[in-house]
């Protein structure tokens, strides 16, 4: 278990990252998210032992970031959104040398490394030179890196950036794989990944830890935000004054093409309670078209952002 | 001790493997053997003793390009593509990063330094010189190699990129090899500061000319140690805040 207390780092006088705490259970994948320059880089940079803290306590598993830095140290594995990599060389060697620096026992280390390779799917790229290999290939090795000394928590940051979306599903599915042997936290600006990939979201704007949940509970606490929602539906004689009448207190424009409309609303009404309401005016609906996912609701509602 | 010998290793292999490395092998080798063939030996004939004291005269040299181009990229090129992450994050001391880097590059200077032996041997064939002043030239190297390795590492340490990495290291060792200038220059006492301070006047001579002196070796041993601490210092500070 991770937990984190009262976390705040300064640089100056400005915080970066202001009297955070949360807690994340054993083998939970976490989603980090925030706008940039929320504080997510520096809150993972503390949590990898690559920044010290200004102020607040971090236990893993009960050991204490200042009193067992190295123990603290062996316990996390990092991705930073570059994968780190010794370029010259081979993908095994690469892994070795770290689990060797990391600690990690001798007499188990073939066979975790070939354990790792096979989660990260880069058994047959074991002995490619590194320089060799395509960016989603050096996303995987960046990650096996971060995890070849079977660390208690893996920190991710960015892991997806710069891959085509077929590299991506595959790297989802490597990542969702690790959390049967270790925490996972992730950062991503990508907000699709993050609902796909993880059990919770923790969500920070102006170095503040402003929301932490699952998507549901996250979701219902935002219910009485807006809905966003495009609806075509045919142009007949009367719709102005149908469309009227039904979204009378609701914000809406209206884009007018040759045997259809389209409705941009925004609504604080839930969209099968909208659709009733039109169907119920003798509107005739074509297609109802979310403008955004619950996520990106969720996110946006929070951090105050617009599309 | 593990990852001071792991760093030292991986940085010895890296050297050998890369394109890099080979270059510098073959181009302090090519001016060795240039220098050797053109300034050592001359034209006319000489003394065998003459011939080896000059090999090393050029040799110290090369020895100390050769150390500035080792070192630059040793810590400044991790920084500058975020690999000092790796070496950061993982559960060791800084004092085994320094170290083990410093051996690294070393390590494999030793080996270029080592390479040269084919013209003390040359010499040997065609002359008579002693075995001893083979050993203390090549000592004298080792020892001046080893300070301007760790001139290097402090060098690559504070800098963001190789480039400046190798101007700071070679800035610092030329203010080490004016020292014997800056000693007639100025007044006591700094005069007899500066004047001891002078890396390759003072300290390098003696080894030249087949004498071992201790307090050279003690001076060379002294100036590695304080710019390892004072590298060491900057990654603890670098890691602390």
């Amino acid at each position: 278990m991770i937990e984190v207390q009262h976390l705040s780092r300064f640089y100056g006088t400005f915080a970066a990252i202001s009297d955070i705490s949360f807690s994340i259970q054993s083998n939970e994948v976490i989603g980090f998210l925030g706008l940039n320059g929320a504080g997510k880089s520096t809150t993972l940079k503390i949590l990898a032992g690559l920044l010290a803290p200004s102020s607040g306590q971090i236990f893993i598993n009960g050991l204490d970031w200042i009193d067992n830095p190295d123990a603290f140290r062996a316990s996390i594995g990092f991705l930073p959104e570059e994968p780190p990599l010794y370029k010259e060389m081979t993908v095994c060697e690469f892994l070795r040398y770290l689990a060797k620096l990391r600690k990690f026992p001798n007499e188990d280390l073939e066979s975790r490394i070939d354990t790792v390779l096979s989660l990260c799917q880069l058994s047959e790229r074991k002995h490619q030179i590194i320089a060799e290999l395509s960016l989603g290939y050096r996303k995987r090795v960046g990650i096996a890196q971060a995890i070849v000394h079977k660390p208690t928590l893996v920190i991710l940051d960015e892991p997806t950036s710069g891959l085509d979306p077929q590299q991506m599903v595959e790297l989802r599915q490597v990542i969702r794989g690790l959390s049967q042997e270790a925490t996972v936290l992730l950062s991503s600006h990508n907000l699709t990944e993050v609902a796909e990939t993880c059990d919770r979201l923790l969500i920070l704007h102006q170095g503040k830890l402003i929301a932490e949940g699952d998507r549901e509970s996250l979701s219902h606490d935002i219910s009485k935000s807006e809905n966003r929602i495009e609806i075509m539906v045919s142009n007949t004689n009367n719709i102005y004054e149908l469309i009227q009448t039904v979204l009378e207190k609701e914000r809406y424009q209206i884009v007018e093409s040759e045997d259809v409309l389209t409705l941009h609303c925004q609504t604080t009404l839930s969209t099968p309670e909208l659709v009733r309401q039109l169907v119920n005016a003798d509107i005739e609906i074509h297609q109802v078209t979310p403008m955004q996912s619950e996520l990106e609701q969720i996110f946006l509602s929070l951090t105050g952002g617009t599309l | 001790m593990n990852a001071i010998f792991l760093i030292a290793k991986k940085e010895l292999s890296s050297f050998l493997n890369t394109s890099w490395g080979i270059a510098i092998f073959a181009i302090i080798l090519l001016l060795d053997g240039l220098l050797f063939n053109a300034f050592a030996l001359g034209s006319s004939p000489r003394y065998s003793a003459d011939v080896l004291e000059d090999f090393f005269y050029f040799s110290s040299g090369t020895t100390m390009i050769a150390g500035i181009l080792l070192t630059m990229r040793l810590l400044a090129e991790e920084r500058q593509q975020g690999t000092d992450a790796l070496l950061l994050t993982a559960p060791i001391q800084e004092n085994q990063i320094v170290i083990g880097k410093f051996f690294g590059a070393l390590g494999f200077l030793l080996l270029i330094t080592l390479s040269t032996i084919y013209m003390p041997l040359l010499i040997q064939l065609n002359g008579k010189v002693s075995w001893g002043q083979i050993f203390a030239g090549y000592l004298g190297l080792t020892c001046l190699g080893a300070t301007t390795v760790a001139i290097g590492t402090f060098g690559s340490t504070i800098s963001k990129n190789q480039l400046s990495s190798a101007i700071t290291s070679a800035g610092i060792l030329v203010l080490f090899l004016l020292g014997w200038l800056l000693g007639k220059v100025t007044s006591p006492p700094f005069d007899t500061v500066f004047s001891y301070l002078a890396l390759f006047d003072k300290h390098f001579q003696p080894f030249m000319s087949g004498k071992i002196n201790s307090e050279a070796i003690a001076f060379y041993l002294s100036i590695t140690v304080i710019f390892l601490l004072l590298s060491v210092r900057i990654i603890q500070t670098r890691r602390q805040h």
